[in-house]
Formats: structure tokens, C-alpha cells, sequence
């Protein structure tokens, strides 16, 4: 070659640039995920020493999520929601967004039912988890594993 | 400014448990997305939902990111007296909005 580069080679090593590029931007990108071991230890933070039984929750969520951005839940727990016996709080929590807690919702016997619905997002196909405290102390637990076809979180703002 | 629908019965027996439809507009935005230029866009959410009943606390709420955009949250509550329903929603950046409901228990 007389002349310093080639259209080949220009076209070559750009291209290699380019493609560098877009890897090293995708790995920069790759936010932080929660994982099931800090999901039970944002439940732990909540429920303390206690026990965590199964059951009593319901938890209600469509099995297969097509977009993640707005995925419609409601979680109800059977309770007389008397002074003596009420829910206390209902949390929630997710194995795979970047933080594990989605909510927190607390009740009194006011509330007259144990039960709330609201819309969340979920970055990827996994298990959430509803747990209640009642207000004898017990902690009682739901878990719903979802699959979700269109992520939340990561498109451009 | 931020908008709220709120939607309660009007009128309620003395101890019915109504049913509570909330929602306000607001992006929540999760402080996890990037613009095209790559810069992290700030955290903007509303953290803590609370509604009273003549004064009193009956439903609190405390949000996360992963509420999505608009938060739409229903609830229940005992109708024991007529009066007003106050809902407060306060978050990122100072966002603070109120609005209240009569209802009438007879």
C-alpha cells in the first residue's frame, strides 16, 4: 500500500472499534440486580428473628407478564381485622429488580379488610413474595413466580 | 403538577367496608435508567402514600422503584362516621399533593 490506509482496513478496524464499543457499553449498562439471597435479606430486615410459615397470604399475579412495566398484583390475606386480631403490614418483595423491595402497605383494624391491589415492575422472570404480619407477631408468606416477556427498566429514557 | 383520581362511594352504611380506588400521575422514575448519552437519570419517586379518615391513620403505604409509573393503589376501609377522607402522597424532590373526599355514613 503507497498510501497510509486502505478503504478495507479503515472500514475493518472501525468496524472492530464499533463493535468494541457497543460490548463495553453493554456491560457498562448491566444495572445491579437483586438476587434471591438479598431478597431474603431485605425479608430478614423486616421480619427480624421470626418465623416466616406459609400460607394465609394470597397472592395474585397473571403467570405470564408481557410487559414488566405495569404488571397489576393484588395480595389479600383472611383476617377478621378485629383490635385483637388484625394484619398489621403487608410487604412485598422481588428476587430479580435491582432492589428487592417493591412495597410496604400497613393496616389497622380500620381498615376492615386485609387486602390491597396496586400495579409494579418487574425487570425480569422470577419469583415475588408477599409476606403479612399479623398482630400476634406471626409472619405468614405467599410466593408467585412470573414469567415476564418485555422487561421493565431498561429501555432508554 | 401531579393530578390524583380518587374514587370512594359517596354514601355508605355505618360499618360497610368500602372500597378505595387511588391513582396519581407520576413517572417514578427508578434512578436505574440511562439516557442515550449514558447519564443516569436521578431518582424521582413518591415514597409514602397515607390516608386518614376524620384525622385518623387507616392505610399507609411506603413505595419502592419497582411501583410502576402512576401509582394506582386500592385499599379498603370501616365507614364509621361521615366526614372527609384526606390522601397525602410525598416523595423525591420535595413532591408533596393532597386531596381530600367527603363521604356520608348513615
Amino acid at each position: 500500500m503507497s498510501r497510509n490506509t486502505s478503504r478495507r482496513e479503515f472500514l475493518l478496524t472501525a468496524g472492530g472499534a464499533a463493535a468494541g464499543i457497543g460490548l463495553a457499553s453493554v456491560i457498562a449498562v448491566e444495572p445491579v440486580r437483586a438476587t434471591p439471597a438479598t431478597m431474603q435479606e431485605a425479608i430478614r430486615k423486616v421480619v427480624g428473628p421470626a418465623r416466616v410459615n406459609p400460607g394465609r397470604v394470597k397472592l395474585e399475579l397473571p403467570p405470564l407478564v408481557e410487559n414488566g412495566n405495569t404488571v397489576p398484583l393484588t395480595v389479600k390475606v383472611e383476617s377478621p381485622m378485629t383490635a385483637a386480631d388484625h394484619v398489621k403490614a403487608l410487604h412485598l418483595f422481588n428476587e430479580k429488580n435491582p432492589q428487592p423491595d417493591v412495597a410496604s402497605f400497613r393496616f389497622g383494624p380500620r381498615a376492615g379488610r386485609a387486602s390491597v391491589s396496586t400495579r409494579i415492575r418487574l425487570a425480569d422472570t422470577q419469583t415475588v413474595i408477599a409476606v403479612c404480619e399479623l398482630s400476634d407477631g406471626s409472619f405468614w408468606s405467599a410466593s408467585v413466580n412470573v414469567v415476564v416477556t418485555l422487561a421493565a427498566c431498561l429501555e432508554d429514557a | 403538577m401531579a393530578s390524583a383520581l380518587i374514587n370512594v362511594p359517596p354514601r355508605a352504611k355505618r360499618g360497610e367496608i368500602i372500597e378505595i380506588k387511588t391513582l396519581i400521575s407520576h413517572p417514578m422514575e427508578t434512578g436505574y435508567r440511562r439516557t442515550q448519552l449514558g447519564a443516569l437519570v436521578p431518582r424521582d419517586i413518591i415514597r409514602l402514600f397515607v390516608c386518614t379518615y376524620n384525622g385518623t391513620e387507616v392505610f399507609r403505604a411506603e413505595l419502592h422503584p419497582a411501583i410502576a409509573a402512576n401509582p394506582f393503589i386500592v385499599f379498603s376501609t370501616v365507614a364509621t362516621e361521615s366526614g372527609t377522607l384526606a390522601f397525602q402522597w410525598t416523595g423525591d424532590r420535595g413532591f408533596s399533593e393532597t386531596e381530600s373526599v367527603a363521604i356520608t355514613v348513615d
